[in-house]
């Protein structure tokens, strides 16, 4: 029971988290900010839904391959926003400044 | 809740088709068409249909995503300006005209997993009854693909290789038959210079290849087989070329072993089946290997996926660097 109500509220919880970051990705004025709204919580989003999983299965099998799909998550997320990030840099895109326009 | 799920996906499939059709920079449309692989396999997941969904996540969002944009560096980036307006009108009648017929057409189609379906009525019961007694493995689309309709599995392996040979025809280079020499391509350098994405990479390449073997020899028991191991098994030699550039790759997989690769897996599959002949069965009938002719059948989809395995990671890469050395 408190091991479910625990996992409802880790799932609950990262699924907010992955919310905000879509809300995020797409009310962001331009690539950079959007991808600082998307990336930080597309790290933890995983973390607290696949932890919730995690409860739910308990201990076996299960438990160790969601272990492992949330390694693969933690190490390919950052690195994806990375190469993301880099690249638009390399192609010359600047964040925007809104401030600077406003005056 | 799942008819929900269902329901949202696949409107979320129509929403990405809508996209892909009216997106002119084609590199978001290859983009899109990767999120339309995903969609469609969480589609085919929820259906139950988890070999088909492992297709198509590493066939249809990976290596497709890949080797269109291979693709893409050969052409312009947007879709040229073709407004003709000439035959909508003929467009839409005949398109308003075929959904009606289907929508029609639905109203007498069974509910989804309703078992007095013709589908399932008609051999998909004894597939399920006679696997354990002829083939006994647990996963009965691995049977039904491999053995009991093994000679379709066989053409679509020659499908594969046929859409290599036709691709390395037109991109490759005619002296060495297979590549064209050139210097380093754009499409394959741009991570090499790159410290974590190398890193990180040569980190996952080995656990991506070891889960391509789970996923080939795992096939008897759980989803998988020789089409998705041969696709992820591609794609992590495909990260390698990316990160340490093409021609790493290729030092490692030389273009001939990879037609090799290709070549002989496919010629395997087909081994396999004059030996059951020249054993005395008929074309791919496992049952003669074997003094048991279950044990016989196993070994015959072991090879048989061996061979699937080898001739679709050798098609896809030849393709796959096809393509990258055509990049200017």
């Amino acid at each position: 029971m408190v091991i479910d109500a625990l996992s409802w509220l880790l799932l609950t919880s990262g699924g907010l988290f992955v919310l905000i970051g879509g809300i995020g990705a797409l009310r962001m004025p331009d690539l950079y900010t959007r991808m600082h709204a998307s990336s930080l919580t597309d790290s933890l989003g995983p973390m607290l839904v696949l932890g919730g999983l995690a409860l739910q299965t308990g201990l076996s099998l299960e438990t160790l391959k969601l272990l492992i799909i949330l390694l693969f998550m933690l190490i390919t997320g950052p690195t994806a926003t990375y190469a993301l990030g880099n690249a638009a840099a390399v192609s010359g895109l600047t964040p925007a400044a809104p401030d600077l326009e406003d005056n | 809740m799942l008819v929900i799920f269902s329901l949202f996906l696949l409107s979320m499939l129509v929403v990405t088709a809508i996209a892909i059709i009216r997106s002119e920079d084609l590199f978001s449309a290859v983009m899109l068409s990767g999120i339309f692989s995903l969609l469609m396999a969480l589609n085919f997941f929820v259906l139950d249909a988890a070999d088909v969904a492992l297709t198509e996540a590493a066939v249809g969002a990976g290596i497709s995503t890949v080797l269109l944009l291979g693709a893409l560096a050969l052409v312009p980036n947007r879709e040229r300006n073709s407004r003709r307006k000439r035959y909508t009108f003929v467009y839409l009648t005949t398109l308003s005209a075929i959904v009606l017929a289907i929508s029609y057409a639905s109203f007498d189609q069974p509910r989804v997993g309703d078992p007095a379906a013709p589908v399932h009525q008609h051999v998909a019961p004894w597939y399920l009854e006679k696997t354990p007694e002829l083939i006994d493995i647990p996963n009965v689309v691995t049977a039904v693909l491999a053995s009991f309709r093994g000679f379709d599995t066989l053409g679509e392996v020659y499908v594969v290789l046929t859409a290599g040979i036709g691709v390395l025809f037109i991109l490759g280079n005619s002296r060495t038959g297979v590549l064209p020499r050139r210097r380093e391509p754009k499409l394959t350098s741009s991570l090499k210079n790159h410290l974590i994405p190398r890193v990180v990479g040569r980190m996952l390449i080995p656990f991506i290849i070891l889960f391509g073997l789970y996923v080939q020899f795992h096939g008897e028991y759980g989803p998988g087989g020789g089409f998705q191991a041969g696709a992820i098994v591609a794609a992590g030699i495909i990260l390698y070329a990316l990160l340490e550039g093409e021609g790493a790759a290729l030092r490692v997989l030389s273009p001939y072993v990879l037609v090799g690769l290709a070549v002989g897996g496919a010629l395997l599959y087909l081994g396999v089946g004059i030996a059951c002949m020249l054993l005395g069965g008929a074309f791919l009938d496992y049952s003669v290997l074997a003094a048991d002719p279950v044990k016989g059948q196993q070994m015959g989809i072991i090879v048989i996926e061996l061979g699937v395995g080898l001739a679709v990671t050798g098609t896809l890469l030849s393709i796959f660097h096809a393509f990258a050395a055509r990049d200017q």
